[in-house]
């Protein structure tokens, strides 16, 4: 019997109402027992960690990440970006069905699964492909790969376009109910869009991706999901206009879930003319920017702020934070999107879309909401624990007596300077290089095995 | 010092470093003796260019712009010599990698550095290795192991150049970049703007046509506007989004209230290799709604001037009698863009200004 004893934290675990300070005891990989006094008494042979002064809660999921495996390796791999997740803080991650080939049949998802069982840090949690290939044509075997496991079915990074489609994908996914993730992109609309349509784009010279684009498919899965009773999920909405389509469709009982990604609430189009012209425009909309010193800087042009959908207006942000904050937005989703410098140093127009963002994430979330004042501490847990694992029906996200012993420790109060280079993602394509964060995780526990924490690293 | 007198070598020192005695210049001038001292017209400002690059318009200073275009007046003056060439960059090597296909603004710049006597390398795309796969980046940085000092380039994406002046060591400078910046050009605008009406502030400049797609538009509104110029865009709407308004510009879509008051109208051309058929029906409907004729010239300002960046469209946004009519100044440009392009490279190879350069 082997147990680890979590000692003194601040205890949040939103799935039971559970905000206090308290002890964890984990035995054989479950949560043992959760409550005042248990330091007291350890079991015989227990590892004690005293983690006064952090937060202790229910392992953090990520619902949207890219492992780029099989078939893009050169990128991440699963053990690379599991890695990732852990340092992050995430216990859980939910990868998406991009790769070459694509998770498209019962095979790769076998393969995946193997592969994360051996080598993942974390939990792996693995979707399919709507269509085959992700060409948006035909269905894929979606009977075939719930049954080899997947937890939804998604053409992320694409888009299917055909209408009628998108509605028997749905109403096949509710027979068995699998929720379907939408990447919201009208392509007739976006066209050749490589950055959000609007002032800086005009300046700039580079193709907009309007916002109705967006809004356009959020609105067809409004109905679609109104028509079929399935449950529809609306991957890294960007833009006001999403939002505000979501809420007024949740609040008339429509089963659609929209997420949030930390890029689009922290930053804005600006950002893609360079630093200076973001922190004199819209600088004041990050926490902790606005009291003077030093502040990160970066050119125009810079192919790590070019991501899809992109960043938005500072109303936008504005628009994304407010329903992260009101639960509009239930899920919060970094979108980790490697590729490698060689694939990013290239003119903007022809760089891959995508940023990493497992080991910023959590830092972001926590500066923009919670330091912010924008919402309470255990309602963001509840964005990355009981918002994922109830859409995706995960057996994660609590600290339940029984339950997966997956906890997250972090200090949300920790600033510390991040460095592309020396995270363990495989790639180094992110904004966020050299900026002061506030908020880290300092222990990742998967099932009741520590697989990261900041002394051990 | 007394020629006749011998001195002992400390003595004669101490006099040789003495620096030579300034002339008083202040007070009036009279131009007697041999030397007629008549200060120069208009005078030089104190001018200095600090730049390695030249990147875009957006980021220059209205005094950096001003250097260039008294840079180039002197340049200018040297293109109207017997001998044109002058050695300002001798044993430079200039390298013109123009990835997107140009005539006019290839053989200006080639003219330019020859007459400043560089070494020219010319790259196009069309028979390189970018054909077979090699980024920009490889491209150039094997361009700078042959000791490339500056690179002129052309590219159709946005911010190529920002991206080799990051990736570089040498001197970049942008012959014009996707639909963002295209510098020179609005340099030898308003250069010739300036020649032609002695001022640039105050004046109303009217850029008419397919503004959204046009490098040269956001070039020209920058360094007009900074220099104390009004601009208009003008076009149909689909080609002329409101969001220029937040660059300073004033935007409308009715062609006889754009060119009523205009000084200048700078008419670009339709580019209907980059559109799709969603901006606007026909060349023929944008011809009779947008086009300039004699009418719509009639009822301008008697002494308004027209220019073209070219390459023109006969018929499409210009009657062709109106491209050749005596208001028209486009061949000038062409000519004083040779001026520009000299003053650009003279300035980024680390000439200050033109009162380095003798007319």
């Amino acid at each position: 019997m082997k147990s680890l004893l979590l000692t003194g934290g601040r205890v949040i675990d939103p799935a039971n109402r559970f905000d206090a300070v308290a002890d964890v005891l984990v035995t054989d990989g479950k949560i043992a027992a959760v409550g005042p006094g248990l330091a007291g008494k350890p079991p015989a042979g227990a590892e004690v960690l005293d983690v006064s002064g952090k937060v202790v809660c229910a392992g953090l999921i990520d619902a949207h990440v890219h492992l780029r495996e099989p078939g893009q390796t050169a990128k991440e791999t699963i053990a690379s970006g599991t890695a990732a997740a852990a340092r992050g803080g995430f216990t859980s991650v939910v990868c998406m069905p991009n790769t070459s080939p694509a998770i498209d049949n019962p095979g790769t998802v076998a393969l995946i699964h193997d592969i994360a069982l051996e080598q993942g840090a974390v939990n792996v949690f693995i979707t399919g492909a709507i269509t085959k290939g992700i060409a948006g044509e035909e269905l894929a075997p979606i009977g075939s790969l719930r049954k080899a496991g997947v937890v939804a079915i998604t053409d992320d990074g694409h888009c299917v376009q055909n209408n009628e489609l998108m509605r028997r994908a749905m109403e096949y996914a509710h027979m068995f109910d699998l929720p379907v993730l939408d990447h919201c992109q009208d392509y007739s609309l976006v066209t050749e869009g490589v950055m959000h349509e609007g002032r800086w784009s005009t300046m700039l010279g580079l193709r907009g991706w309007p916002a109705a684009g967006e809004e356009m498919m959020v609105a067809r899965n409004i109905l679609l999901a109104e028509t079929t009773g399935a449950r529809v999920h609306c991957q890294h909405l960007s833009s006001a206009g999403s939002v505000q389509l979501l809420r007024a469709a949740r609040q008339r009982g429509v089963p659609i879930t929209g997420e949030a990604c930390p890029h689009h609430f922290t930053l804005t189009d600006a950002a893609v003319a360079g630093s200076d012209k973001f922190w004199a425009a819209d600088g004041k909309g990050v926490f902790g920017f606005d009291a003077g010193g030093e502040l990160p800087s970066w050119p125009a042009y810079d192919t790590n702020f070019k991501m899809n959908p992109p960043v938005r207006s500072a109303r936008d942000r504005e628009a994304i934070l407010e329903a992260v904050a009101d639960g509009t937005l239930e899920i919060i989703g970094s979108d980790h999107a490697p590729h490698c410098s060689y694939e990013k140093e290239v003119e903007f127009d022809y760089a891959p879309f995508g940023i990493t963002g497992l080991e910023t994430e959590l830092a972001l979330a926590l500066m923009q909401l919670v330091h912010s004042g924008r919402m309470s501490l255990p309602d963001l847990v509840a964005r990355f624990t009981i918002g994922p694992a109830r859409l995706l029906r995960l057996p994660k996200g609590t600290l339940s007596v029984g339950a997966d012993a997956d906890i997250t420790v972090f200090d949300p109060n920790r600033e510390w300077t991040y460095d592309c280079s020396a995270g363990a993602s495989k790639s180094r394509n992110s904004p966020f290089h050299g900026w002061r964060l506030k908020g880290k995780a300092v222990a990742t526990i998967v099932g009741g095995r520590k697989v990261w924490s900041e002394t051990a690293a | 010092m007394k020629s006749s007198s011998r001195k002992n070598s400390h003595e004669w020192e101490a006099e040789r470093l003495e620096p030579p005695p300034v002339p008083d210049l202040s007070g009036p001038w009279r131009g007697t003796g041999r030397f007629s001292f008549s200060p120069p017209t208009p005078p030089l400002p104190a001018m200095s260019w600090n730049r390695k690059h030249l990147l875009d318009i957006e980021s220059l200073t209205a005094d950096e712009i001003l250097t260039v275009l008294d840079t180039a007046r002197a340049f200018k003056a040297v293109g109207e010599r017997a001998i044109k060439k002058v050695p300002a960059l001798r044993g430079k090597t200039v390298v013109n990698l123009f990835i997107e296909p140009s005539t006019r603004t290839r053989i200006s710049f080639q003219l330019s550095e020859q007459r400043l006597s560089a070494d020219i390398i010319n790259f196009t795309a069309e028979a390189s290795s970018l054909k077979k796969g090699e980024t920009l980046k490889d491209t150039a940085r094997n361009l700078e192991a042959l000791n490339a000092d500056f690179i002129v380039i052309r590219h159709s994406a946005s911010g190529a150049p920002h991206f080799l002046a990051r990736v570089l060591n040498a001197s970049i400078i942008n012959a014009g970049d996707g639909a963002h910046e295209h510098p020179t050009q609005a340099l030898l605008d308003t250069f010739t703007i300036r020649e032609k009406k002695g001022r640039i502030a105050g004046l109303n400049i009217t850029i008419l046509g397919d503004v959204l797609y046009s490098r040269v538009a956001r070039s020209d509104l920058w360094a007009l506007t900074k220099l104390g110029a009004k601009v208009t865009f003008c076009g149909p709407s689909t080609l002329v989004p409101r969001e220029f308004e937040q660059m300073g510009a004033r935007v409308t879509h009715d062609v006889e209230e754009a060119i009523r008051d205009a000084d200048i109208i700078n008419l670009l051309r339709i580019q209907h290799e980059r559109q799709r058929k969603t901006m606007f029906p026909s060349l023929g409907e944008y011809t009779s709604l947008f086009g300039l004729n004699k009418d719509r010239l009639a009822r301008t300002k008697p002494d308004a001037l027209i220019m073209h960046p070219g390459p023109i469209n006969r018929g499409v946004e210009i009657d062709s009698e109106i491209a050749d009519c005596p208001r028209s100044v486009i061949l000038e440009q062409v000519t004083n863009g040779l001026a520009v392009r000299m003053a650009v490279l003279f300035l980024v190879n680390g000439g200050k200004g033109p009162q380095e350069i003798s007319a």
